[in-house]
């Protein structure tokens, strides 16, 4: 990484929070429980890094870590969606 | 041309988890919302498939598998009572995960490591070590399996600033000796003990704050993991994620009137239960059909649900008796109190399962300047959050917490298990007062003996 690659990173980075702010505290309170399950099943993206680290040819270190960290970065997504939904199937009007 | 087109698949899930999460803002598109959502996951796992270095598969689908089974298993078991915990488990995983990638991740670039890679590992490996150790012990308290008392002991403060110390020194010996294996293991054994160290002297009662806080961790570790694989998409997912949960641990603190600084190491509930005011008082027990007499007569009536009443199972039975009150013509308010359930929005999900719907439910800022109207204010299982002291005793530890002005209807009805005081451990002067009527004994006993009068 060059310092001009780790300064856009970190642009990104900054941006990305201030659109998290801005979106999140829109969200009214009664939502805040999916709210957590969802940004928590959204969390699980580092099964990207997972995959990354767990698809290499050979047997070694890495991809047996890897393999462990997409299971529990699995569950993470795959169990935070599915109760996200589970939720929010309940919310009726009258 | 392989490559655009991934970091283009990025770029577009990570617009979903923004249109996701923006779709959250109503009851009625938030389940859709949740849908894209978990869709632009789908196109980032894709994307991460043909990334060069994936060669080999068969360890991702085993992985995959194992994941997503347990995963929908645990998403549809879990009571609706326990989310809390759920939450916080996913969280420790989703920690846990951050670490080993970041493990994974030295263990491949060893021994040629830059300092930019050096600090990207060290950062995701102690953030996501302290979410996972952090989120275990929490859920261990939350669940009952680990004492729900602040846990102290003496040196406790020196001994975590110690292992602070350890960690930062350890992390710039590593930085100029990235090779050194010893230390690295150090920093990755002390962080996961101070995570649980760090939890164990915060009491059960401010574990929705911490699970708030370690759900900001886990995507402040997903964050560091993108800087470590120059990742994008993780960047911006994880500052979306760290964000959302900074925002809600400010709103659980404020609802609390505490500072951050005075939930982590407070020990806040030890400290006060000895100090409580022990004065003897006689208050008066009403019968469920005083209740009624007063309930039949009512054109609006508010009803505060506590904790307490999901620990009675209570939900099913009390809008069995709101819908039995609006057939008789009254409108029926429930009165939500931000800290009201065991995280943000918890009691609104409980009252959400008993089928009451979401409009009914009214935030406390909403509801407050209603009470004056009401002619019955319907207290189940609550107690702290409704105490007058938090307003006018500047003694009393709960000063200036902001509450549920319920001493302002015409009459209070309180269903009450005993004269125990809340979780603060203090008494509550609404016990007290004229216009109020204590039903004494278990919430779902109570609240179907009044369905049954009211009948």
């Amino acid at each position: 990484m060059t310092f001009g690659e780790i300064l856009i990173a970190v642009y990104i980075f900054v941006l990305a929070v201030f659109v998290g702010f801005e979106v999140i505290s829109k969200v009214p309170p009664t939502l805040h429980t999916p709210l957590m399950s969802g940004s928590n099943a959204i969390s699980g993206i580092t099964v990207v890094g997972a995959l990354i680290a767990s698809g290499k040819n050979d047997m070694n270190l890495t991809t047996i870590l890897g393999c462990l960290a997409i299971v529990f970065a699995t569950i993470n997504v795959v169990g935070g969606y599915a109760v996200t939904d589970r939720m929010l199937k309940m919310f009726k009007k009258k | 041309m392989q490559e655009n087109l991934i970091n283009l698949s990025y770029l577009i899930s990570a617009v979903l988890f923004i249109i996701g999460l923006k779709m959250m803002n109503s009851p009625k598109t938030a389940r859709r919302g949740n849908f894209y959502s978990a869709f632009g996951m789908l196109i980032a796992i894709c994307a991460a498939l043909f990334e060069k270095g994936v060669v080999s598969y068969q360890f991702i689908i085993i992985g995959l598998v194992i994941g997503s089974a347990i995963g929908a298993f645990l998403a549809a078991t879990v009571k609706m009572t326990q989310m809390p915990q759920m939450v916080g488990l996913l969280n420790g995983y989703g920690g846990l995960a951050s670490t080993l990638v970041g493990i994974a991740e030295y263990a491949r670039l060893y021994p040629n490591l830059s300092i930019y890679d050096t600090v990207t590992i060290l950062s995701t490996i102690i953030i996501g070590a302290i979410t996972f150790s952090g989120s275990v012990t929490a859920y261990g308290k939350l669940e009952g399996i680990v004492s729900g008392q602040p846990i102290t002991y003496p040196l406790q403060k020196t001994l975590n600033l110690l292992q602070f110390f350890v960690i930062v020194c350890g992390s710039i010996f590593l930085v100029l000796h990235p090779e050194n294996c010893i230390w690295f293991s150090v920093v990755v054994l002390v962080s996961f003990i101070l995570g649980i160290l760090l939890v164990l002297p915060i009491g059960g009662a401010d574990m929705p704050v911490v699970v708030c806080l370690l759900n900001s961790y886990s995507g402040m570790a997903g964050c560091a993991a993108g800087f470590v694989l120059s990742n994008y998409c993780l960047i911006i997912t994880g500052a979306l994620v760290g964000a959302s949960g900074i925002i809600l641990t400010q709103i659980m603190c404020k609802a609390m009137n505490r500072s951050m600084t005075n939930v982590m190491f407070g020990a806040f509930g030890k400290v006060e239960a000895g100090s409580a005011d022990k004065r003897q008082v006689t208050v008066q027990g009403y019968t469920p059909d005083d209740a009624v007499v007063v309930l039949e007569s009512a054109s609006l009536v508010i009803i505060v649900p506590g904790y307490g009443m999901a620990v009675a199972q209570a939900q099913n039975n009390t809008r069995e008796l709101a819908d039995l009150l609006e057939k008789k013509g009254a409108v029926v308010k429930y009165a939500i109190h931000p800290v009201a359930g065991r995280m943000p929005g918890h009691m609104n999900i409980l009252l959400a399962e008993a089928n009451v719907p979401y409009e009914k439910l009214y935030e406390m800022n909403d509801i407050n300047s209603e009470f004056e109207r009401a002619d019955v204010a319907l207290v189940i299982g609550a107690n702290d959050v409704t105490n007058p002291a938090a307003k006018n005793n500047s003694k009393s530890p709960i000063y200036g917490m902001p509450i549920l002005e319920v001493e302002k209807a015409k009459t209070v009805i309180f269903l009450k298990r005993s004269m125990a005081p809340g979780f603060a451990g203090i008494e509550n002067e609404l016990f007290l007062l004229p216009k109020t009527m204590m039903l004494f004994g278990d919430a779902k006993d109570t609240v179907v003996k009044l369905v049954n009068l009211l009948k």
